[in-house]
């Protein structure tokens, strides 16, 4: 992809940043119900990037879709740019969440799903990605477990590509139970595609395993 | 003033569909009619205070107004990051409801007290903070919080003054000399402590942010006494700032910082602390004597 290499020449997180882009453009093409035109729509789907590190593929596919200008990409880091190296939702049109220290976006994505059912909107969907090293973090257990016990329907994404310290035992989906899950190809688009359409009346995990 | 909180929240949460309440699991039986009522906005995510926090944060950026609530320490010191990323760097905010202060389940012990979470709060920007020293002040607090977005912190105590003192800014309660201000439930300690005395006694419910005006023009001669329930000098570096170019002596008074490894009341811990009034008045006269 061509916007991403214009983002990603001398960035960080380099391979944190192409782990994301398959399944950050199946939900920008395909899958969220949002444009540059709906992006402060109360019913809008929300896309909560939690995994706020390696934002380049992220930035890119919002470039591509418009939020905002492909020149954004040039000057990430700099002083004059929008474009951190985590992004913040203040500065960056479509960004719905300010990320970059681990383990906030899961709960914010609770509290978002659970604002948007208590206001009616019950065709809005709530989609969240984590890495699955930030799953070490212990708040996103708080989230897991809640969310399963109330049977909320927002949808986990996590990109495995093993950069956990320790690993968990029996793999990602053995930390979120009573979840629905799938384990997808993280770069087979129409797997991802199929995967992230399913809704059930609980939370639902999608492991995109690279 | 905890039962003030609940019949006002719980009034709240019945008039104003925008509002909701998380809670972890402290005071969740108190709230057990209105979450019936309002499942959707009634919410116990059970003994999780990042997820309490998170929770906010989210239930905010959907437009609404959420109230959080636990023990002071529960609440703010262990969610502090939740609270700085969750709220202000979201550019969002909420209602956060404290009880237990500094000291009111001494015989709990340290676990359960937060003596820190003013001065956690004044590393953040844009936290009001109501102190209130009488039930009567918090239901006008939590109402005022409920209609606008911006981020609040109401700590309260079962320590409570007799009489209140409702609305913000500086009250000066009593003209004299040097200026002592009470700062919640601290007010009749002080008063008491110096009723003979010739000083100045002003009194506020919120302290953040501090009233600056209201605080230079009570100062009546050079010196000022500040007498808080919370850590000893939270409020230091404003009055600093707020006196600065005004030749002035000051002492502050509040909660030391060495741990007390002892249970008791809150009465033995004010003892300890030096904030009963015999302790307030042999402080505020040796500092006065010069």
């Amino acid at each position: 992809m061509k916007l991403l290499s214009r983002v990603t020449a001398d960035v960080k997180h380099s391979p944190s940043a192409h782990s994301t882009l398959d399944v950050l453009w199946v939900l920008y093409d395909r899958v969220l119900r949002i444009t540059p035109e709906t992006a402060d729509d109360p019913g809008r789907d929300r896309f909560l990037l939690s995994k706020g590190h390696g934002p380049a593929a992220y930035y890119a596919v919002l470039a591509a879709k418009g939020f905002f200008p492909e020149e954004w990409l040039d000057d990430m880091g700099g002083w004059d740019s929008p474009l951190g190296h985590h992004p913040d939702r203040v500065l960056i049109p479509g960004v719905e969440i300010g990320t970059g220290s681990l383990g906030h976006g899961l709960g914010l994505a609770v509290g978002t799903a659970l604002g948007l059912r208590a206001q009616g909107y019950l065709d809005t969907r709530t989609f969240v990605l984590l890495g699955d090293a930030e799953l070490d973090e212990g708040s996103n257990h708080e989230a897991i477990a809640y969310a399963a016990a109330i049977r909320l329907p927002l949808t986990a994404i996590v990109i495995d590509n093993r950069s956990s310290t320790h690993g968990w035992p029996g793999g990602i989906p053995a930390r979120f139970p009573n979840w629905g899950v799938s384990v997808v190809n993280g770069r087979d688009r129409d797997e991802i595609e199929r995967s992230l359409r399913i809704v059930e009346d609980r939370p639902r995990l999608v492991v995109a395993a690279l | 003033m905890r039962d003030t909180f609940i019949a006002t929240t719980t009034a709240i949460l019945d008039e104003d569909p925008r509002t909701a309440l998380v809670l972890a699991d402290i005071s969740a039986g108190s709230f057990d009619g209105v979450q019936r009522r309002h499942p959707d906005r009634v919410l116990n995510v059970g003994i999780r205070e990042q997820l309490m926090a998170g929770v906010g944060g989210g239930l905010a950026l959907t437009g609404m107004r959420p109230f959080l609530h636990s023990y002071a320490p529960f609440l703010i010191d262990r969610a502090y990051e939740q609270i700085k990323l969750d709220f202000a760097h979201q550019d969002v905010g909420a209602v956060l409801v404290s009880i237990g202060a500094s000291y009111d389940a001494a015989a709990e012990g340290y676990t359960h007290q937060s003596t820190g979470d003013v001065a956690l709060l004044d590393t953040l920007d844009g936290w009001t903070v109501h102190v209130p020293g009488h039930p009567e002040e918090v239901a006008a607090i939590l109402r005022d919080a409920a209609r606008h977005d911006d981020r609040v912190y109401v700590r309260l105590s079962t320590q409570e003054n007799s009489r209140s003192h409702p609305g913000a800014g500086l009250h000066v309660l009593r003209q004299g000399g040097p200026l002592v201000v009470a700062v919640g439930p601290m007010l009749d300690p002080v008063l008491e402590a110096t009723r003979d005395l010739d000083v100045t006694v002003a009194y506020t419910g919120t302290p953040r942010p501090l009233d600056a005006a209201g605080l230079r023009s009570a100062m009546r001669t050079g010196e000022i006494v500040v007498v808080e329930p919370y850590a000893k000098g939270t409020s230091a570096h404003l009055v600093s700032e707020t006196l600065s170019g005004l030749p002035h002596r000051s002492l502050h008074l509040g909660v030391g910082r060495a741990e007390v490894r002892r249970y008791g009341s809150r009465h033995d811990h004010a003892r300890a602390h030096g904030l009963d009034p015999a302790g307030l008045r042999r402080s505020i006269e040796a500092f006065l004597r010069g």
